[in-house]
């Protein structure tokens, strides 16, 4: 989302990587030696030979504190509820370390080591792009499994460099380009759109990484984009490409903008004529508390990771045990964390059915097997991985009714 | 039939700078003064206009409470902050202009709050169409409302014995003292008639970009003042030329796919003008005697 301050994290997090790769080389990471030992002494459950492991440990690596603790904390209670639900069932008991890396890259990693020295099997972090991107590739290295719910960096399960998949790292979140996907895919099948028109803000990354994935997918599956139009992030008139697009009379038009755009955009599409279906990805959200007239975005879809309006039972159930637990509403990341935890512990369940032993590094490759041939039915959608590790999820559609955004279904 | 749209478009927009312009133009005209306040009146229309209409008055009572609003801030600031500095140097008052600018913007974010706000000023909604150009009300209501402005302040300075008042202090300020003229009163009104366009203007300008911000009258009025310069600063015609002016830029530059060059075209014009032509396109070079 804030990708200018994820850019920022991203360019401080590669001179730290580079500092600690530079003095940190020594000591901990001479051979792969210390994974084993350490590993094998703290998972004192059982051995492999024929006794039933009782209890796997696992690590939880996020902010608790500092600027991104709104996110971690959110993550932390979704990932725990999970587990603590999981528990309570009996049998396998999962027991979690939890280490705070504040939000800090250099801090995240001195954090991950720690957590292989208390001898944790998988990880769920972390938290935010830039951390979690100090990490895997220490991570990638000792073949340790882990999952974020909510690292949307493209740079999290795949080498910038290189191009080389991070295969130990997985996420239950979408990345930015996917949605312009899976709205190209919704425009075409859905609503059996021909032609499309784009109004994208040429100054946001995430808006550029949305229309350039929509106009690819739209080439490949015979969808037209017959006119693309632009705007500056601060300037309020968009009226003129408005006119443009409406004179180029397509199906749909695809704007993915945050609410603070919608509010103008809508009111001004309004007055061009533009009569194509909008179509917008998850910075729609918030648009009705934005617009001043909703009538003006009617019938709008867009995209949203998590939505409260789902009538799926195992959905509503969720809502209901976290709001029990902690008092508040699960947000998006929450529930992400949730299906991260969700997708780890199933994974884990599958390498101890296999008879292996917690610690060693069969079973982490068993589990890092498992994760990536994924297939659950999580609270933020269906779940399975790509090659690159990204989850090809199924997305809720919302559209926007008589002034409230509706749940039209998944997609 | 796409230019036809375009150019009514323009057109709108146009006519909002241009009545905006025309409040820096008239007190520039009067006292040499650049109000770099006047943008932000704007700003104070609009959350005028959002309690006025949460308050449940009618949406023409909330119009006229907002031009009313915006002429009683115009001449509070004038009486407060202008007036004292009536002989001091120009550069004194410029700055005390940049100042209450910012004064208003702060204020704002105090009582309001830095989360834009939605404002929906009920207009008639729907367009009419001619051949195959459908046109929207507000845009009609809005080009029509800017030159009914227009008419009648040029009958106002042309026709009434205010007016002539005010022309006679623009253009020897001593010598219409000398005659009668109450010169502090001819420039309050001034201020005051400035500020009721730019009144009109945040109605039209809301209507078309329906939130509201504690900046937004900063690029707006530094557009307005563009305008004002490009026509010839003092210039009541010019102000309204360089207000189309500057509204029909835009939008070209908008329509022919190089939005992120907008706000660059209208400041590259600022410097030509400046370059080419200070005096702005109507405006007569002034020949400084020594």
């Amino acid at each position: 989302m804030k990708k200018r301050s994820i850019i920022a994290l991203v360019l401080a997090l590669m001179m730290c990587v580079a500092l600690v790769a530079a003095c940190g080389e020594t000591p901990p990471a001479g051979p792969t030696g210390p994974t084993d030992p350490t590993a094998g002494g703290t998972t004192n459950g059982t051995d492999a030979s024929g006794e039933e492991v009782t209890e796997v440990h696992i690590g939880l690596l996020g902010p608790w504190t500092g600027g991104a603790a709104y996110f971690g904390v959110s993550v932390r209670n979704g990932a725990l509820l999970y587990i603590e639900n999981f528990n309570a069932q009996g049998g396998l008991q999962i027991r979690v370390t939890d280490r705070d890396e504040e939000g800090d890259s250099a801090r995240a990693v001195t954090m991950y080591h720690d957590l292989v020295d208390a001898g944790v099997t998988a990880i769920i972090g972390s938290v935010t792009s830039g951390p979690t991107m100090a990490v895997v590739p220490e991570a990638f290295a000792d073949g340790m499994p882990m999952i974020s719910g909510t690292a949307t960096h493209a740079g999290v399960t795949v080498n910038q460099d290189t191009g080389e998949v991070f295969t130990n790292m997985f996420r239950s979140c979408f990345i930015d380009p996917f949605q312009g996907v899976k709205m190209a895919e919704f425009a075409h099948e859905i609503l059996s759109a021909r032609t499309a028109a784009v109004l994208y803000a040429h100054d946001i990354d995430y808006s550029i990484g949305l229309m350039q994935a929509f106009v690819d997918r739209a080439a490949e599956i015979g969808l037209e984009v017959i006119h693309i139009e632009t705007f500056a992030d601060e300037a309020p008139d968009f009226t003129a490409q408005l006119t443009n697009i409406a004179a180029a009379n397509p199906d749909v038009v695809f704007i993915p903008v945050y609410n603070r755009h919608t509010a103008l955009i809508g009111p001004q599409s309004a007055a061009a004529g533009v009569t194509a279906t909008m179509l917008g990805a998850d910075g729609w959200a918030g648009t009705l508390d934005a617009i001043a007239d909703p009538s003006t975005v009617e019938g709008a879809f867009y995209l949203t990771g998590f939505t409260y309006e789902s009538e799926e039972q195992h959905i509503i159930d969720f809502i209901e045990r976290f709001e029990a637990q902690y008092g508040i509403m699960p947000n998006m990341f929450a529930a992400q964390a949730y299906d991260a935890a969700a997708i780890l512990i199933r994974a884990i369940e599958g390498a101890i059915a296999a008879g292996l032993t917690p610690g060693t590094d069969e079973f982490k490759q068993a589990t890092i097997a498992n994760m990536a041939a994924t297939d659950i039915e999580g609270v933020t959608g269906r779940i399975t991985f790509d090659r690159y590790n990204n989850p090809q999820k199924t997305a809720f559609i919302l559209q926007i009714i008589d002034g409230e955004a509706r749940f039209w279904g998944t997609f | 039939m796409l230019y036809v749209a375009q150019f009514i478009n323009a057109l709108q927009l146009g006519s909002i700078y241009a009545l905006i312009a025309l409040g820096y133009s008239m007190v520039y005209g009067i006292i040499k003064l650049l109000n770099f306040a006047h943008g932000d009146v704007i700003m104070v229309g609009g959350y005028v206009a959002i309690f006025a209409l949460a308050a449940g008055f009618h949406p023409v009572v909330a119009v006229i409470l907002v031009i009313l609003g915006c002429t009683a801030l115009a001449i509070i600031m004038e009486k407060l902050a202008y007036t004292p500095l009536r002989t001091a140097p120009r550069i004194s008052v410029l700055i005390t202009a940049i100042g209450i600018s910012l004064l208003l913007q702060n204020l704002a974010q105090l009582f309001f709050g830095a989360r834009p706000q939605p404002i929906h000023i009920p207009f008639p909604t729907g367009s009419i169409s001619i051949g195959a150009v459908s046109i929207a009300y507000p845009m009609i209501i809005t080009i029509g409302v800017a030159v009914l402005s227009m008419v009648a302040l040029n009958y106002i300075v042309q026709g009434t014995k205010l007016g002539k008042a005010m022309r006679a202090v623009s253009e020897d300020t001593q010598a219409a003292q000398l005659m009668g003229i109450n010169v502090n009163s001819i420039i309050t009104f001034t201020f005051a008639v400035g500020a009721a366009l730019a009144g009109i203007g945040a109605i039209l300008f809301f209507v078309r970009f329906p939130v509201v911000t504690p900046t937004v009258g900063a690029m707006l009025g530094l557009k307005a003042f563009i305008a004002a310069v490009l026509g010839g600063i003092g210039s009541i015609p010019g102000a309204m030329l360089g207000g189309f002016a500057i509204g029909f830029l835009e939008v070209i530059v908008n329509a022919v796919g190089l939005s992120r060059w907008t706000d660059g075209a209208v400041f590259l014009v600022l410097i030509i003008i400046l370059l080419v032509r200070p005096a702005g396109l109507v405006g007569k070079p002034m020949i400084e005697k020594v």
